[in-house]
């Protein structure tokens, strides 16, 4: 365990460990609460390193978390977060030709992020909100019944 | 809130609940649900408000921010009670004329009713509204009369009497005995009795239990759970409590999905005043049951809604599935015994203790009791969250319910049961809807999506659609559902791109029942459904996308429209 506690702890994960107890089977809340103060809402290295020396388990352990779920970033995000619904309902309404217009606009992909780390574009699997498919998500409020032609407009707004 | 201390207590708080909420008095419900948040309602609440204030009617008239309503294709909606007046497609530009027109004076405002497209009338009354007419809304209906953030206004509609008739005097083994002859079966897609459940969980050994609240609502195309969580939390935790009781568990876990935000809050704000109320905790009403509940936030996986999965997320580790052979009841959440049930399963409970087996019996049909709430999406008129007693057809559901496809097209398919479900072809739709029907016909009940397809859907395309889903949601354990997806996407990519052959359907077919009977979980086992189910009854469409190079419903871009038919 020495060699483990030697690695330089960041006052971040300490904080975060502390909500919990210091208690591993919170290792997903934890991550969601280091990822919910970044100001790119991402995981860096170092606090992925620094978490798993303050609760004593192996890097790999928190890694293993990080990599698995989809609510976990490893690279940092865009000020402005699109979200775009892929569910069913969006799908059968054509949602894949709202996402073209969105990567066209922005020229990234989904899953990518503006080089001026403006726009971050990523896709889900239903918010729930199906009846306004195609449905995307941006900063938390939603955009309903979007159509390609629509898209530019809409971005407008966040530039 | 005073912590009340006893059964008598809390009878007594229902009644100043009741007291304080005269059913006579005028008040606006606004549907605050996620569907009617993105059409503005936030600001048609204040605007009214605001108009209140200026009438000096603030004090007479209330507006009730509650949860979804069901009907999203109609939002944002205003419900005037006690008449039931439904306003629809309501605008902020609206909110004055509602105040000084219709609250002051009685006027009815025609532009703001339903207009039916058949009668070609305006409907004044939601319960005359053909979308409601059909429904039986025991779970859901609450959501449209109370303010989910408030825990007097569940008691004032009776909530937590169920709890009241189990802690005063029901043994567990009588709960037991109750929910047992109910038939209640599981809603979150298995269909497995409840009550065997409970049972199995009650008789194992150990002192230490746990009961856990399915929310990671993962389906595409379902969003009944959230609505339910969102709108009526307590229902949720009333039925828990009681799964709590007759099992003997001390602890439960709400485990939530991470995209809904809105549920997570929600639950928390309920959690916290049944807390302070005594409800939650140490002695809970005097009666020597404690019981606690928490909150676990998912992070985004789909095969997390299995259960074995989603216990491993809660215990801080990934999200994959364990062996069946070890039953949960037995050996759940660290080891425990733990009694797994979704939203909608958890808040039927309470319904079946309040009314009782027999009545609840009396509902539904023999391959399912009771009512199911499904959603209702895609290609349909009104789109909304309905829920029906068990047994109704398909037909009546899309097209009484539903009103049909729009924009004049014809329909396809209707999806059911998760991107694992199947998609039911037009000759099938007079089926009843339940579990065992749904099964035969290649499908499944799942969580209750309902995904209606027109004939601008290509179903080769939905087919790659959910297989795309269900290859990235595979968590990688197994080897037949990793690659095996892998693969059938692959085909069915290149059939969409007009390169397939006659060989790839025989491929896929032989595919299918490896990956079905090789794979550990629901996940990969129902993971071949929807491609037998559109090999079914469209094999059609894939023969015109092999043979003729077409794509029949002008999909699939590097095929060209073929012959409409």
């Amino acid at each position: 365990m020495g060699a483990m506690m030697s690695a330089e702890t960041t006052t971040v994960s300490q904080e975060v460990a502390a909500l919990y107890d210091h208690d591993p089977a919170h290792l997903i809340a934890m991550l969601q609460e280091i990822q919910k103060r970044n100001r790119n809402r991402y995981l860096p290295r170092p606090e992925l390193e620094s978490l798993a020396a303050v609760l004593q388990i192996p890097v790999t352990r928190v890694f293993r978390i990080a990599t698995f779920f989809k609510a976990f970033n490893l690279e940092p995000k865009g000020e402005h977060m699109i979200s775009l619904c892929l569910g069913t309902a969006c799908h059968v309404r054509g949602a894949a030709r709202v996402l073209e217009a969105f990567a066209g606009e922005l020229k990234i992909s989904g899953g990518g992020t503006t080089a001026d780390l403006k726009f971050s574009l990523e896709t889900v699997n239903c918010v729930g909100a199906c009846a306004l498919g195609p449905v995307a998500v941006i900063d938390d409020a939603y955009y309903g019944e979007l159509e390609p032609e629509k898209v530019p407009e809409l971005l407008k707004q966040f530039r | 809130m005073k912590r009340v201390e006893n059964l008598a207590g809390l009878a007594a708080f229902r009644k100043a609940c009741q007291a304080e909420r005269d059913p006579e008095r005028t008040m606006i419900a606004v549907c605050t649900g996620t569907g009617c948040q993105a059409h503005g309602c936030d600001r048609i609440v204040e605007g009214l408000r605001r108009e209140l204030e200026q009438a000096g009617l603030d004090g007479k008239v209330e507006v009730k921010t509650t949860g979804c309503h069901g009907y999203c294709e109609k939002g944002p909606l205003a419900v005037i009670r006690p008449e039931g007046i439904l306003y629809q497609r309501v605008k902020e530009k609206h909110v004055a004329d509602i105040v000084t027109r219709t609250i002051a004076n009685g006027e009815v405002l025609d532009k703001l009713l339903y207009f039916d497209p058949q009668s070609k009338q305006r409907i004044k009354l939601e319960k005359d509204v053909p979308f409601y007419g059909l429904q039986e809304r025991l779970v859901f209906g609450d959501n449209g009369y109370i303010d989910p953030h408030s825990i007097e206004d569940y008691l004032a509609i009776g909530g937590y009497q169920a709890l009241e008739k189990v802690l005063g005097g029901l043994s567990p083994e009588a709960v037991l005995k109750e929910i047992k002859l109910s038939e209640l079966r599981g809603r979150g897609g298995g269909g497995f009795p409840t009550g065997r459940k409970w049972e199995s969980a009650k008789a194992a050994p150990g002192a230490t239990k746990y009961v856990i609240c399915n929310a990671d609502e993962g389906d595409p195309g379902a969003y009944m759970d959230r609505s339910l969580l969102e709108g009526n939390p307590h229902a949720v935790l009333e039925g828990m409590l009681i799964g709590a009781y007759t099992v003997g568990a001390g602890a439960g876990y709400v485990y939530v999905r991470n995209e809904y935000p809105q549920a997570v809050k929600n639950l928390g704000i309920a959690i916290a005043s049944a807390r302070s109320l005594g409800l939650l905790g140490d002695n809970i009403l005097g009666s020597g049951f404690s019981f606690d509940l928490f909150v676990s936030k998912g992070g985004g996986a789909f095969v997390c809604g299995e259960s074995s999965a989603l216990i491993a997320s809660i215990e801080g580790e990934v999200g994959e599935p364990r062996a069946k052979h070890i039953h949960m009841a037995e050996s759940g959440l660290w080891g425990k015994p733990t009694v797994l049930n979704n939203v909608e399963t958890w808040a039927n409970v309470p319904l079946i203790i309040r009314r009782g087996a027999e009545w609840y019996r009396s509902l539904g049909s023999p391959g399912g009791r009771g009512t199911k709430i499904f959603s209702l999406v895609g290609k349909v008129r009104n789109t909304g969250l309905v829920e029906v007693p068990m047994g109704i057809s398909l037909r009546q559901i899309i097209f009484e319910i539903g009103g049909g496809i729009p924009k004049g097209r014809a329909f396809k398919a209707v999806q059911t049961g998760g991107p694992s479900g199947g998609c039911i072809p037009e000759a099938q739709l007079d089926m009843p809807v339940d579990f065992d029907e749904l099964m035969k016909l290649g499908s499944m009940m799942g969580s209750g999506g309902m995904i209606v397809m027109d004939d601008q859907t290509c179903m080769v395309d939905v087919a790659k659609y959910f297989i795309g889903f269900l290859k990235e949601e595979s968590c990688g354990k197994c080897t037949t559902c990793r690659e095996g997806l892998a693969r059938m996407y692959e085909i069915l990519d290149r059939i969409t791109r007009g390169e397939g052959t006659m060989a790839d359907l025989e491929l896929l077919e032989e595919m299918a029942p490896v990956i079905q009977q090789a794979s550990l979980c629901g996940l990969g086992k129902t993971a071949p459904n929807p491609v037998l189910s559109t090999l079914h009854w469209f094999r059609d469409e894939y023969l015109a996308h092999i043979n003729d190079k077409q794509c029949p419903a002008g999909v699939c871009q590097a095929l060209s429209r073929g012959e409409e038919k």
